[in-house]
């Protein structure tokens, strides 16, 4: 996997709770092998109903971080739409709370949800329509998020994830360091099914 | 020290502690479905093998058609399911395919052959997983990766969740069902009002659910924002497991009801948070919106966003209303609908046919209306006690089992800009097709609509 370790760029505000994973990547696509290049279809009803779609306006070209709202990447397990957003460019989400599956598959994909206050999100939106196309500089190592006004923020990150971001460690390889455990387990516990 | 079921069956299941408080949770079984494909190519592009083939069980029901099954004319959904069946055959794993009376919905099968026990852990590539923990056992939805990571490893990283206990106290009236329960609750909560938590659903109302009913509501706890919910199990969860094909039986059956009896929350256990609601002045309920919190008592009418303070939710509320083409104020009684769908993994049971074939029986649907049992077993039980011909006389459309409309893969579709009466979990925008509208209702609701062709208060046809 990919690391992730320090990101500066721009940052897209999208003021929309409750944003569904099926509107991050309609299920019709769903179909499609990873190799399709899930970024083509992201938000792609919502973008061919509102030509004036946020991330569609060319202040915001090359962005690769997005500040939401609350329950970012509800709904449906399909790790497809963070290959949507990745595939997109998009490396890092902001909101004040997330899916949590999608916010497992996040990090599966080398990419960063952060977690802040709502209100300190909400006044981020805010700067970030301000100035459009502003950059925003996160450092995971340090856990920081400097803001366009020069504010520094920190957040909360799992350190297991946090490690294996950094490194770009492949989970499931950490797994099976565990293996000897698992089989005692299993040896302990298992009940045929 | 007193121990919620939530605390037991993860203390259970701890294999090794991780960084940051981070546990190795084993996994006892694992359902796979059409969709799970992109996993196992990631594993075989890894070069993994299948750790425990007999932990997975899959059939197909995301891509699965749900007529014409012998010569599916589509061929991305033939190679869905010819996918699946070959992925099945290579690793060894068990496979309900299309011809198999038990294909059906994964979230219904799974109980249905008793693979869904009291106190293990279960996960399955899709987020109503949920379902599960009607049975006191600890299922969730996951990622691709995370399916790859559970063939390989037959194990997860999982952080403990927060723990929620609703509480539901007293009886549902008669027309109100466990759909307008968990609709209730939702609007309640909010969307996001259970995320971090595994909400536990206790109280009279919850002790008084069948399986059937229970599984509904803890199907929906993903639409609160929880990744899982449970019930604890009693007579009631034993009595449906008995003589399942895959749970225990004799001398070991009589020893797992003895350790399913200890897993429920100790009396004194204590949850961070906990919600009580009266379940006695529940009404039908429907949603209006394009979410799942967005319900009201059919009643009700459409809230105005101007009230709404938080303005992140009044942007939300505004899109909603436009995607459905609604005003506020608006009665939700009365409200023409173009279509009926009775199915998905929330509302496809033998229970919820019942149901709805109560409320049809002797009327006529006037809009298009689908049936889609959840299972082969399902559709011949109902087939068995003549549900279908109900549906059928009443110009309902029978099908063959799978998710079908609930999500929109397998080509049956809401067409843009029609409104449909559907007794699935999800209202979101293009959820039953591009430009769909979506009412979710309990499956005596969307009954109701079918033979009125309106959102309908179904007591009012009960009473008649």
């Amino acid at each position: 996997m990919q690391a992730f370790t320090t990101l500066h760029a721009a940052a897209v505000p999208l003021d929309l709770a409750n944003v569904d994973t099926d509107q991050i990547v309609p299920a019709r696509f769903l179909r499609h092998p990873r190799s399709a290049g899930y970024g083509n279809f992201l938000f792609r009803d919502l973008r061919e109903r509102d030509p004036e779609f946020i991330l569609d306006r060319p202040e915001y070209r090359g962005a690769q971080i997005l500040v939401t709202a609350e329950n970012f990447g509800c709904g449906s397990s399909r790790e497809a739409a963070v290959w949507a957003l990745t595939g997109a460019g998009f490396r890092a989400w902001i909101a004040p709370s997330f899916g949590d599956i999608f916010f497992e598959n996040s990090f599966k994909n080398a990419a960063l949800p952060i977690v802040l206050p709502a209100g300190r999100v909400a006044g981020l939106r805010s700067q970030l329509h301000a100035a459009p196309g502003t950059s925003l500089a996160i450092n995971l190592a340090r856990q920081t998020l400097r803001f366009p006004d020069g504010g520094i923020e920190g957040f909360d990150v799992d350190p297991f994830r946090k490690e294996c971001l950094l490194a770009g460690i492949d989970e499931i390889a950490l797994t099976l360091r565990h293996e000897q455990e698992i089989a005692a387990y299993e040896a302990r516990h298992l009940t045929p099914p | 020290m007193a121990a919620t079921l939530y605390d037991k069956i993860w203390n259970a299941h701890a294999v090794a502690a991780g960084p940051g408080g981070r546990t190795l949770l084993y996994i006892d079984r694992h359902l796979a479905h059409d969709g799970s494909f992109h996993a196992f190519e990631a594993l075989r592009n890894a070069g993994r093998s299948v750790r425990r083939p007999e932990a997975t069980f899959a059939t197909p029901d995301h891509y699965i058609p749900t007529r014409d099954r012998q010569a599916i004319a589509d061929p991305q959904l033939r190679e869905k399911i010819e996918t699946l069946a070959a992925n099945a055959a290579r690793t060894g794993i068990t496979f309900f395919g299309p011809d198999d009376p038990r294909q059906g919905i994964v979230h219904v099968v799974g109980p249905e052959q008793g693979i869904t026990q009291p106190g293990i852990t279960l996960v399955c590539g899709d987020s109503h997983t949920s379902t599960h923990g009607a049975f006191g056992a600890l299922a969730f939805g996951i990622g691709a990766s995370e399916v790859a990571h559970v063939l390989a490893t037959q194990a997860l990283w999982q952080t403990r969740s927060r723990t929620l206990r609703v509480e539901a106290r007293g009886l549902l009236r008669p027309g109100v069902h466990s759909k307008d329960l968990v609709l209730a609750l939702i609007a309640r909560i909010g969307a996001f009002g259970g995320t971090g938590y595994t909400i536990e659903y206790a109280g009279s109302a919850i002790r008084a659910l069948s399986m059937e009913a229970r599984m509904t509501v803890c199907n929906m706890s993903i639409e609160a924002g929880a990744r899982s919910g449970l019930v604890a199990p009693d007579d009631t969860t034993f009595e449906y497991l008995a003589g399942r094909p895959y749970a225990p039986t004799g001398a070991d059956w009589d020893r797992a009801v003895a350790r399913w009896r200890r897993l429920p929350s100790d009396p004194d256990a204590v949850f961070e948070r906990e919600v009580a609601l009266d379940a006695a002045s529940i009404e039908p309920m429907a949603t209006w919106g394009s979410s799942p919190e967005h319900g009201v008592a059919i009643g009700g009418v459409v809230p105005d966003p101007a009230q709404q303070p938080d303005p992140t939710r009044r942007g939300s509320m505004e899109k909603a209303l436009r995607y459905m083409d609604l005003q506020p104020g608006q009665k939700l009684e009365g409200l023409p609908v173009d279509q009926v769908f009775i199915g998905s993994c929330t509302n496809s049971r033998l229970e919820d046919l019942r149901i709805a074939a109560s409320v049809v029986r002797g009327r006529r649907a006037v809009v298009p209306a689908l049936v889609v049992p959840g299972s082969g077993l399902v559709k011949r039980a109902a087939e068995a006690e003549g549900l279908d011909r109900v549906f059928r006389e009443a110009g309902f459309d029978w099908r063959e089992p799978g998710c079908s409309m609930c999500v929109g893969m397998n080509g049956d579709l809401v067409g843009a800009g029609r409104r449909c009466a559907s007794t699935s979990n999800r209202n979101f925008e293009g959820r039953q097709g591009k430009g769909a509208r979506t009412h979710l209702m309990s499956p005596a609701m969307a009954a109701a609509a079918a033979v009125t062709g309106r959102m309908t208060d179904v007591r009012k046809l009960l009473a008649g």
